[in-house]
């Protein structure tokens, strides 16, 4: 692979053969690619194998909490709109531990970029379920088997509207490339589950199974058609890839928060309105 | 016995009815009237956690010097329902005087008869029987008209003609009628005007805590609303576009604090306002804080718990959560004001201190304090302008590098060309994951050592004393200060000194003074357990000789403490 701007020697912890180094391979790429202004790039992750990517990459990043990788983030844009934010973690941290935020954040719809590495699994905690686990996967904990029905993203992210919503298989680089890359530039929340293979702790969903058990959405998918976008989350058997659906006409979050209404200016460039401050304090006087 | 007498001095008005009779009305409205006529006043409520029926009671005490400080006594009660009466039957005595409606209300007692329901209705609704009430102790106290209609002009301007025209027409009627009492009762009230006090502020302590906030900088509020701390939330919501504050309500307190802290890490000055409950969630959040060294400013507003307790009451039992949140070890601050003056001034410190050493900071308030107002002259001194901390980063900039004063510099995204990198797992100076023991010995140190440097910011505790030598020390916190003084000034003794924590952490030093010289040494604390007590013995070996405790829900009353210290 070519050299990049982002790229920083370091001693990496996953295991060989991880599909997460084709997922940071490819980000890097996207990245030179769309060359970000450095200063104002940041990645945030929660905790997990996945959420190690940023401390590989030469950047701005905040690794935070297990499963509390959104809030942070779209505060930091909510803060400073001039950031690009991409938050990065796994199936576990985003659709698990952090269920909630994802869904309040897709309400929100912030524009930031939410790239979720999806291998049907627990890798830093040693091969438990994860919530997008198929039915019947035994680890050491579902000892017989998962019971629980696997989580959807797609499906949810659709339901809530989320302007942005794409799933791409990183055994597929370039198909993936070319999304991140939309997914970067789309204006408002754009989510993309990405699937690849977690070597050590689960010996079904493998590259081979991955690429036997999905296709990719061809010209004849309006990903305007929000019905349509459903039908082709809820496939199963085989499973699409590509953009789902997508909506560019939604208002942004940050952008309809009154403190910018009059004044986009980062609130670190602001100074304290002590004249409002002190009109108000005044007010109380009558 | 007869209805004549006279209010001298200070006058304590309790209003109590169910909730969404309208007592809010009556005590917003009378409580401006008083002020604008020269009047102290003071107010608190106690009230159920429900929207409707119950019942709410709401204290205004009118008095000629500057009061802050809830007493049981009632000298006039005004019920607006049958079961107000039973709700306050405690507080009074022979000397209350009753005012109610004998339509609706029967007290078994003389009481003085005012048809609010039939004149309310007479002038076009129920609702005006707030208006006509609130005009009636208007006319008991020998307030001048002119006062109560501007106040109706000031709240209900811009509302149709002849609403304002039914509201003049009812407080009127209310005024005459107090008129009317006072002679034929012989009723007075000599109750010392002062003109300054009419251009004095009438404050409560959400706002306190909200305008302290955002004079020391906050830009960045997100919460989830909870009872006692909603108030600082809605009222910054409401100035939010004025005070350029960022305002989100958060799908849950977890989200709130690390919100909170992913503004601090782009160079926003973010607060998180709750209570206990939704405290519990962010623990995870503090931790973290701690663990990238993230400013962090949390208004706790204490009610009892354990879980969801009582929600809409008071109680000051989370200081040794506060203190103990979060685990591993890292610094914090916990700031207890007790007055609406020190809320102001704790909010806007509180800004300053964990901005400048990357630390939690903590204001620790309660319902009572919050739901609490009185008339105050000026927030006194107005804090500087607050000055942001960060740094301008270079290329080699790294986000943990050791600091010759123990503060690393913080470089946020966007200003510089350094990378700033943040990491929850344990880190090295470039913020990147390490198990280097040493590494981790200096990183642990270098947290720590912030501990140091707090205590030169230390807010000393104020000693009151009547003389240099005493008897009897009592020490408190928070909202007990105003009781405390109070019931001390009734009792007139001077063998007996009082220390007051504005800040209970890191603890201030040198305390030994004052406990050697008392012979007893008395904390007040509306919790339990005396969770002062147990700090003062834990951080200086010293153990108070008696606990006066109250965990009811309610505030002390000065008279309760008159006779417990």
């Amino acid at each position: 692979m070519a050299k990049t701007p982002f790229d920083l020697e370091c001693d990496m912890a996953w295991c060989p053969g991880c599909g997460n180094f084709g997922i940071l391979n490819t980000l890097k790429e996207v990245l030179n690619d769309l060359k970000p202004d450095p200063e104002k790039l940041v990645f945030v992750s929660g905790i997990g194998q996945a959420a190690k990517a940023p401390q590989y990459l030469k950047c701005h990043y905040f690794n935070g909490l297990h499963g509390r990788a959104l809030p942070p983030a779209v505060a930091m844009k909510a803060s400073n709109r001039e950031l690009t934010v991409i938050v990065e973690s796994g199936d576990g941290d985003m659709y698990g531990e952090g269920g909630n935020h994802f869904l309040h954040t897709i309400r929100r719809n912030p524009d930031i970029t939410n790239i979720v590495h999806n291998n049907m699994v627990y890798g830093l905690t040693k091969g438990q379920a994860s919530p997008t686990s198929e039915r019947g996967f035994k680890t050491p904990v579902q000892v017989e088997g998962v019971i629980l029905e696997p989580f959807n993203p797609l499906a949810v992210a659709i339901a809530l509207d989320a302007s942005f919503v794409a799933r791409v298989f990183i055994g597929f680089r370039d198909h993936a490339k070319e999304i991140l890359k939309k997914a970067i530039l789309h204006k408002g929340y754009a989510l993309v589950d990405i699937f690849q293979p977690c070597v050590t702790f689960n010996k079904i969903n493998t590259y081979a199974w991955f690429r036997e058990h999905t296709y990719l959405l061809d010209a004849s998918h309006d990903p305007k058609d929000r019905p349509q976008a459903f039908r082709k989350a809820i496939e199963t058997e085989k499973m699409p890839l590509g953009i789902f659906y997508l909506r560019e006409d939604k208002p942004v979050f940050e952008e309809q928060i009154p403190a910018y209404k009059e004044d986009p200016t980062p609130l670190w460039k602001r100074e304290v309105r002590a004249e409002a401050i002190a009109r108000r304090i005044q007010k109380l006087k009558t | 016995m007869s209805l004549g007498r006279t209010f001298e001095d200070d006058v304590s008005i309790v209003l109590a009815g169910e909730a969404g009779q309208g007592i809010q009305t009556i005590e917003m409205i009378l409580s401006r009237i008083l002020k604008r006529s020269g009047l102290n006043v003071f107010g608190t409520k106690e009230y159920m956690s429900r929207v409707r029926g119950g019942t709410n009671a709401t204290e205004i005490r009118v008095a000629s010097e500057p009061v802050s400080a809830f007493v049981k006594r009632i000298d006039i009660f005004i019920p607006l329902d049958e079961k107000a009466t039973s709700h306050v039957k405690r507080r009074l005595t022979d000397q209350t005087l009753i005012v109610c409606d004998s339509g609706t209300i029967h007290p078994d007692r003389e009481a003085l008869d005012v048809p609010f329901s039939k004149l309310a209705l007479e002038i076009g609704g129920e609702l005006f029987a707030n208006m006509i009430a609130a005009g009636f102790l208007t006319g008991l106290l020998n307030i001048k008209i002119e006062i109560i209609n501007e106040a109706i002009q000031y709240f209900f301007g811009k509302k149709a003609a002849d609403v304002i025209e039914k509201n003049y027409k009812a407080a009127k009627q209310g005024f005459d009628l107090g008129r009317e009492a006072c002679s034929k009762h012989n009723i007075a009230c000599t109750v010392k005007r002062n003109p300054e006090v009419k251009n004095d502020m009438l404050v409560n302590g959400h706002e306190a805590v909200a305008l302290g906030a955002a004079a020391g900088g906050c830009n960045f509020l997100a919460s989830y609303p909870m009872s006692p701390s909603t108030g600082v939330l809605t009222f910054l919501a409401k100035h939010a576009a004025e005070f350029g504050i960022v305002v989100e309500q958060a799908e849950d307190e977890i989200a709130a604090i690390n919100m909170g802290l992913g503004s601090w890490y782009a160079g926003g000055r973010a607060m998180v306002t709750t209570s206990g409950g939704g405290f519990a969630l962010m623990v995870e959040g503090l931790s973290l804080a701690g663990a990238i060294e993230s400013p962090m400013v949390i208004h706790l507003a204490q009610r009892p718990g354990p879980a969801t307790g009582l929600p809409t009451r008071t109680e000051q039992g989370d200081l040794e959560f506060a203190l103990h949140a979060g685990h591993g070890e890292f610094p914090r601050v916990i700031l207890t004001p007790g007055t609406l003056q020190d809320a102001f001034f704790c909010a806007s410190h509180a800004f300053y201190l964990a901005d400048k050493y990357q630390v939690p900071v903590f204001i620790l308030t309660d319902q009572y304090l919050l739901d609490s107002y009185y008339n105050l002259k000026e927030f006194s001194p107005m804090p500087p302008k607050p000055k942001n901390y960060f740094v301008q980063t270079e290329q080699a900039y790294q986000r943990y590098a050791p600091a010759h004063d123990g503060i690393s510099p913080r470089g946020i995204p966007g200003f510089g060309q350094g990378i700033v990198c943040v990491d929850s797992d344990e880190h090295d100076a470039g913020g990147y994951i390490t198990e280097d023991m040493e590494v981790r010995t200096a990183m642990v140190r270098k947290r720590l050592k912030k501990m140091e440097l707090l205590t030169g910011e230390i807010l000393e505790p104020e000693i009151h004393r009547a003389d240099e030598e005493y008897k009897k020390l009592v020490v408190g916190w928070g909202s007990t200060h105003p009781l405390i003084c109070e019931a001390l000034k009734r009792k007139k003794t001077r063998d007996t000194a009082y220390l007051y924590f504005p800040q209970v952490y890191p603890f201030p030093p040198g305390l030994a003074r004052y406990f050697q010289k008392a012979r007893e040494v008395i904390s007040v604390e509306n919790n339990a357990t005396g969770q002062l007590a147990k700090l003062i013995r834990r951080e200086t070996g010293f153990e108070v000789h008696r606990k006066v405790l109250k965990f009811n829900g309610l505030p002390f009353s000065v008279e309760e403490l008159v006779e417990q210290i």
